[in-house]
């Protein structure tokens, strides 16, 4: 290749305390190229290409801009070397305009004028192509166009070196293709285009070269044209790896927890559920795999109830047949209203009906045992709140990816923490610490968990810890759908390993365990199913025991096309 | 004279006072920074211009006393105003400290510098002589129009300042870069950093100069507006008026000029009634004019929160401080 | 090659960072040590503005500092009757009751700023009644049983304060308008409300707007007489204070508050209705400011004018805030903005400068005890040498 090299990275290495980010990574970047940047989650693809915009400092190693070692501290930094970088997370000021963006922060010494800037941004766009309205306020927007501004952006301040982070994640199929488009022009114009992605026909499609990083480590960098969608997965997967995970098989499964045609919009109308359907059974592990923002996120929380859905069903099964019924959910009145119903029978088979019988009377039996169901308990939990559900009877687990902005309070103790799903036990308005105390003791030691004590602030305890605590809180809710999203992302191998057996055991009690993953070697050792999503649908459900790696990595990647395989 | 005329021109000179107390309250929380300590400002505001006019007043009569001429007026107008800036901003520079750099809670800091600043102007005012710093000075800031009598007819110098200084303070928010990376700050800080905008060098000098702005209203009370001794009394409640013109202005500068007139004739009207003939009304009614800035405010800060629309909603990281390493 | 110059480049001198944790002493001993530099800057900022302190510097000075005991001990006195100490603990009381009352709320971070109007229309509720049930109170004679006629100012003072309170919190809870601003206009709204009640009941001789109420206290026979409401009030509060920990600790709306407080988003996920909270815990708050405004009317003052509250309401939040919203905390720090209160009013009249003397004093300690939250809350790092950087920039 006779091009000039427009940027090199050299020796750069990067460690957020004891992870490794990247290792020794040298990588070339040519002008008038779009080079892709390909890997897995968690493989360093951003924290490379942060170094190289002024977001994190190296600790080791060197970069030079067209042969000149240059060191960059800061985004204007960045931007004084001609480098932009479109973040996933838009930089934006919502009340502006786009033209108001695009030129803040940029010292042109010129008198300002909101004209000027107007017809400047409009000639970039025809320039490239873009389709814009510059005074267009940005909370008018569509994220498509959200992400043209920032792109503008980055060409208003004479940038010739472009970074963009999972540009197409957000975007409709049309979307895309005139990104790419545009992506061409710009490299016809003598840029150099740097996109991370993991969508291999979109690597295919729109790059020169790809550059392949596998935990950290740059593994190779290949042209495009040499490059098939297979090829490029097993370098991006790498070889299996056995992890040492006991897997049962699952013990008479049957349908827990079933979705039927959801679909969501999150805050911003977009589509990030469409059509999903599937069953997690009791007794067995359903993994979730998926490029992180695919959905998974959405999915968990529509079933506790913390999104709002637009259409489609939850139905829950609660197996409650031949149990008997209590009062701790349920009060007197629907209690009444169910036998009238014929919900219940006594121990001998005999319908209940407590025609006759008093308040008291019907306390004393159902106290007793003396009533049971006679069939399980369906019930769809579709616009519930997480109140409702848990007033239903219904014990929904859920470890949620943000542990302590959703699913603890670090600033309490482990005791206090405990207390967040159960505090409402009991009709007295003051709190009872006795058992969440013994239950916080009783996680620290089966978990082992090192804290200086039970009142410890857990925001002041390591990743692995406060995880341990989390899924020990809920698992101790005895639920009946334990819910996992990246349960062991950040933790150590020790403390994976303690997560993935309590997993195990939920599973062989019989628990409906969803377990959204991102590592696959883990979800392929660990689930039953894989569950594979991708932009927001279902793209295959397969047998985790027969699945390989590449058949899952390819529809994570693709879109939806015939790779449909395996059932449900 | 049309007696509701002179009415109208009484609200717009008491209204004076608003517009540079909310200018500069405006300027401070476009900056992302809700200052509570207005009031005490525009108090201290006012002491400083006092304790320098008491000062060039005294060498003014030794002059006299020495067979020279006495200071012409002007060099009254310019010290006295410029000691009402330079107290203010010190009193700016306080508040931009704690709340800035040491990243103090905006509406304790607030609090506390308020009664900091009613407490020493009081016991500053206490010290000076009125018959120094005020009789004698305050017809120089009648001009341009000192040589009329009719007290009802001057607007000075102050005034049309102040219609200045908020039209100006539009201009540079609406109409500049420095105001674009302002509104930037206010919005959204850690997008303004990301762009290279020194947050830290423009919180500062937002909230430092809205201060000067706003210690001019003290002044301009005790000067112009009222010119009695008693004046700086009641400077701090004006100031809270002025916070709450803040909301009703929906934070543009020049539409605090039409909403101090409104404050203004509400506020005065219990006292302006008994001028007018053939009105008699229940004296009640005036008390409850004088609540009717603040309800109106209210209505406004509902209205605006239910309609919730973007542009008339306070800054989006009002009363939030910002901390780089938390983006 | 020019490792050397890339190697300078790589941080600056120092940067800061949140502390991960400090132990309550050392930040309790950081309080201190700024409250010791605020009582030194304070006197030089008196030296300056004091002429009879510069008359005579060194006598001068110790007695200006002597003052703060003087402001709350009497020399020679006994305790049941030393006068001083006696107003010490009923203004404690009276501005940590305040504090109390907007705790609950701050700690939820519904930034309520307005305790000051919600306490006058306590006063105003129970005052209200005391016009309305006793026509002749200002001639001293009475119609209704006093016990009867104590508890409907009651109701009436904490009813009156809930609905002030509640007012914000419905707004704030529904469409989420700044509570901050809207609590603050209340407190004006309030003001004129009793200016213009104080009106309309005016005695025919009566010019300035404030009236006379004596005979509607408490009395405890058994007791001397300036001890009598006193001894009442401290105590009432004692008890809300352990109260309010109590229900802020051990209940489950306390526990509510805080995970509200901590995250919105973990109150979701635990099933809260975050609307819920926010009016309920406003209506504590209310009530407990009816509470404050009951005692300001029926057990202290026995007047009412519009600035009863005297700033309390405004002081209170410096009083929860600096103690961290502990009620207990807030025992010290009431108590601690009291002496400052009262040995500056000494100063003031011992060395005769404007009764406003004590507000300045009490703000430049103020400044020094907000600042230090800095260095509690914050750590200065320095660049190590020969150590790479590590999490300069780590989220």
């Amino acid at each position: 290749m006779n091009k000039k090299i427009a940027l090199s990275m050299r020796g750069i290495t990067k460690r957020f305390g004891s992870v490794l980010a990247n290792n020794n990574v040298n990588l070339d970047v040519y002008q008038g190229e779009v080079l892709a940047i390909l890997g897995e989650n968690g493989c360093g693809k951003t924290t490379l290409m942060n170094m190289i915009a002024g977001i994190y400092f190296p600790d080791e190693g060197k970069i030079y801009k067209e042969d000149k070692e240059v060191v960059i501290r800061s985004p204007k930094d960045a931007f004084d070397l001609k480098i932009g970088m479109i973040h996933q997370h838009f930089k934006l000021v919502d009340l502006f305009t786009a033209a108001e963006n695009i030129v803040l922060g940029v010292e042109e010494g010129k008198k300002y004028n909101l004209k000027n800037v107007n017809n400047r941004v409009r000639e970039i766009a025809d320039k490239y192509g873009f389709h814009i309205d510059p005074e267009k306020k940005i909370y008018d927007m569509s994220v498509s166009e959200k992400q043209t501004v920032e792109i503008i952006k980055v060409l208003y301040r004479g940038a010739d070196i472009l970074i963009l982070d999972e540009p197409t994640a957000v975007l409709t199929p049309q979307e895309i293709d005139r990104l790419f488009e545009v992506l061409r022009r710009m490299k016809e114009d003598g840029k150099s285009i740097i996109i991370i992605t993991h969508k291999l026909h979109e690597v295919l499609a729109v790059s020169d070269r790809v550059a392949i990083l596998r935990k950290g480590e740059h593994v190779a960098t290949v042209d495009t044209r040499d490059a098939t969608e297979s090829s490029l997965t097993e370098m991006m997967v790498g070889k299996k790896v056995e992890l040492n995970i006991d897997r049962s098989e699952p013990v008479n499964p049957a349908p827990r927890i079933e979705i039927q045609h959801l679909s969501l919009k999150n805050a911003e109308g977009i589509d990030v559920l469409k059509d999903v359907s599937f069953i997690a059974n009791s007794g067995e592990i359903l993994g979730i795999a998926g490029i992180a923002g695919s959905g998974q996120k959405e999915l968990l929380e529509a079933i506790t109830g913390l999104q709002p859905t637009s259409t489609g069903d939850i139905i829950f099964t609660n197996p409650k047949k031949d149990k008997p019924v209590s009062f701790f959910h349920k009060s007197l009145a629907r209690v009444k209203f169910l036998a009238k119903q014929g919900a219940f029978h006594d121990e001998f088979g005999n319908e209940v009906s407590f025609n006759g019988l008093g308040a008291k009377a019907i306390r004393r039996l159902v106290n007793n045992g003396k009533v049971l169901f006679k069939e399980d308990e369906v019930m769809n939990l579709r616009h519930k709140t997480p109140l409702q559900i848990r007033q239903l009877g219904i014990h929904l687990s859920f470890v949620p990816e943000d542990r302590l902005g959703m699913g603890l309070v670090g600033s309490m103790g482990i005791t206090d923490n405990m207390m967040l799903r159960s505090y409402r036990k009991g009709a007295s308005g003051f709190l009872n610490r006795r058992k969440p105390k013994q239950l916080a003791e009783s996680i620290i030691h089966e978990l082992e968990v090192s804290t200086p004590g039970v009142n410890t602030p857990v925001r002041k305890l390591s990743g692995g810890n406060v995880q341990k605590v989390l899924v020990g809180r809920e698992i101790a809710f005895t639920p009946k759908v334990l819910m996992a999203a990246y349960p062991v992302r950040g933790l150590d191998i020790n403390s994976s390993y303690t997560i993935y057996h309590l997993l195990n055991k939920q599973k062989e009690k019989g628990v409906a365990v969803i377990f959204v993953g991102e590592d696959l070697d883990v979800l392929l050792a660990l689930c039953d199913r894989i569950l594979v999503i991708n932009s927001g649908e279902i793209t295959g459900i397969v047998d985790a025991r027969r699945a390989t790696k590449e058949e899952i990595g390819l529809m994570m990647t693709q879109t939806k096309d015939a790779s449909k395989e395996g059932n449900s | 004279m049309n007696i509701w005329l002179s009415y109208l021109i009484d609200s717009v000179a008491f209204g004076v006072t608003f517009i540079y107390g909310s200018t500069g309250e405006i300027l401070t929380e476009k900056a992302g920074h809700l200052n509570l300590g207005i009031p005490g400002i525009m108090c201290m505001g006012g002491a400083g211009g006092c304790l320098v006019l008491n000062t060039i007043g005294k060498i003014s009569m030794a002059m006299v006393e020495k067979g020279m001429s006495p200071l012409p007026g002007f060099v009254f107008v310019i010290a006295g105003i410029l000691g009402a800036i330079l107290m203010s901003m010190l009193m700016g520079l306080i508040y931009s400290f704690l709340t800035v750099t040491l990243r103090a809670n905006q509406n304790v800091t607030g609090l506390v510098l308020t009664t900091f600043g009613t407490g020493l102007m009081k016991v500053i005012m206490s010290k000076l002589d009125h018959t120094i710093y005020l009789e004698g000075p305050k017809e120089f800031y009648r001009w341009p129009f000192h040589m009329r009598n009719d007290p009802l007819l001057y607007l000075g110098v102050l005034f049309y300042l102040s219609i200045f200084i908020a039209l100006a303070a539009s201009y540079v928010l609406y109409k500049t870069k420095v105001g674009l990376h302002l509104r930037a700050i206010g919005e959204s800080p850690s997008t303004a950093d990301a762009v290279g905008i020194n947050v830290t060098k423009y919180k500062y000098l937002a909230t430092i100069i809205g201060s000067a702005i706003a210690g001019l209203g003290g002044f301009y009370y005790i000067m112009d507006y009222s010119g009695s001794r008693e004046a700086y009394l009641s400077i701090e409640a004006y100031g809270w008026m002025a916070i709450a013109l803040v909301i009703f202005a929906l934070w543009r500068p020049h539409f605090t000029i039409i909403g101090s007139i409104v404050f203004g004739f509400l506020f005065s009207f219990g006292s302006q009634i008994v001028n007018i003939e053939g009105i008699s009304i229940n004296l009640v009614m005036t008390y409850l004019l004088k609540m009717l800035p603040y309800i109106c405010t209210i209505i406004v800060l509902i209205f605006t929160s239910i309609r919730n629309k973007r542009e008339n909603q306070p800054p989006q990281s009002l009363g939030l401080p910002y901390f780089r390493e938390d983006r | 090659m020019n490792d050397q110059k890339a190697t300078s480049l790589r941080e600056p001198l120092f940067h800061l960072t949140k502390r991960a944790s400090i132990s309550s002493a050392v930040a309790w001993l950081i309080r201190l040590a700024a409250v010791i530099i605020g009582l030194a800057v304070s006197g030089l900022i008196a030296f300056l503005l004091i002429e009879k302190l510069r008359l005579n510097p060194k006598e001068g000075i110790a007695k200006f500092y002597r003052c703060f005991y003087e402001g709350i001990w009497t020399e020679g006195k006994p305790f049941w009757e030393n006068r001083s100490i006696w107003k010490f603990l009923k203004d404690t009381a009276m501005l940590l009751c305040i504090a109390l009352a907007v705790t609950p709320a701050f700690k939820m971070k519904f930034w309520n700023t307005g305790a000051e109007g919600q306490t006058l229309m306590g006063i105003l509720g129970a005052i209200t009644v005391a016009v309305w049930l006793v026509p002749q109170a200002r001639n001293a004679s009475m119609s209704v049983p006093y016990w009867t006629l104590q508890l409907l100012m009651f109701g009436a003072a904490v009813l009156a304060s809930t609905v002030w309170a509640l007012i914000p919190a419905i707004f704030k809870a529904v469409w989420n308008t700044n509570e901050t601003l809207f609590t603050l206009m209340m407190n004006y709204v309030a003001m004129n409300l009793v200016n213009m009640m104080l009106f309309i009941w005016r005695p025919k001789d009566f010019t300035l707007p404030s009236m006379n109420f004596d005979k509607l206290s408490f009395q405890f026979e058994n007791l001397k007489s300036f001890v009598n409401n006193y001894l009442v009030i401290v105590l009432a509060v004692l008890a809300l204070t352990f109260i309010l920990f109590i229900y802020l600790k051990y209940t489950k709306h306390g526990y509510e508050i805080s995970v509200v407080g901590e995250s919105v988003r973990t109150a979701q996920y635990s099933g809260i209705s975050v609307k819920k909270v926010i009016i309920r815990t406003m209506i504590v708050s209310g009530i407990l400011c009816g509470v404050a405004g009951f005692l300001f009317a029926s057990g202290l003052n026995k007047t009412i004018k519009p600035d009863d509250v005297g700033g309390n309401g405004f002081t209170a939040i410096l009083v929860s805030w600096l103690a961290k919203f502990n009620p207990f905390g807030m025992i010290v720090t009431s108590a601690l903005i009291t002496v400052l209160n009262l040995g500056s009013a000494e100063i003031s009249s011992d060395f005769d400068v404007s009764s406003a003397f004590p507000n300045v004093l009490v703000g430049i300690i103020l400044f020094f005890v907000i600042g230090c939250e800095f260095f509690i809350n914050y750590k200065i790092v320095f660049r190590k040498r020969s150590n790479r950087v590590k999490g300069a920039s780590i989220k």
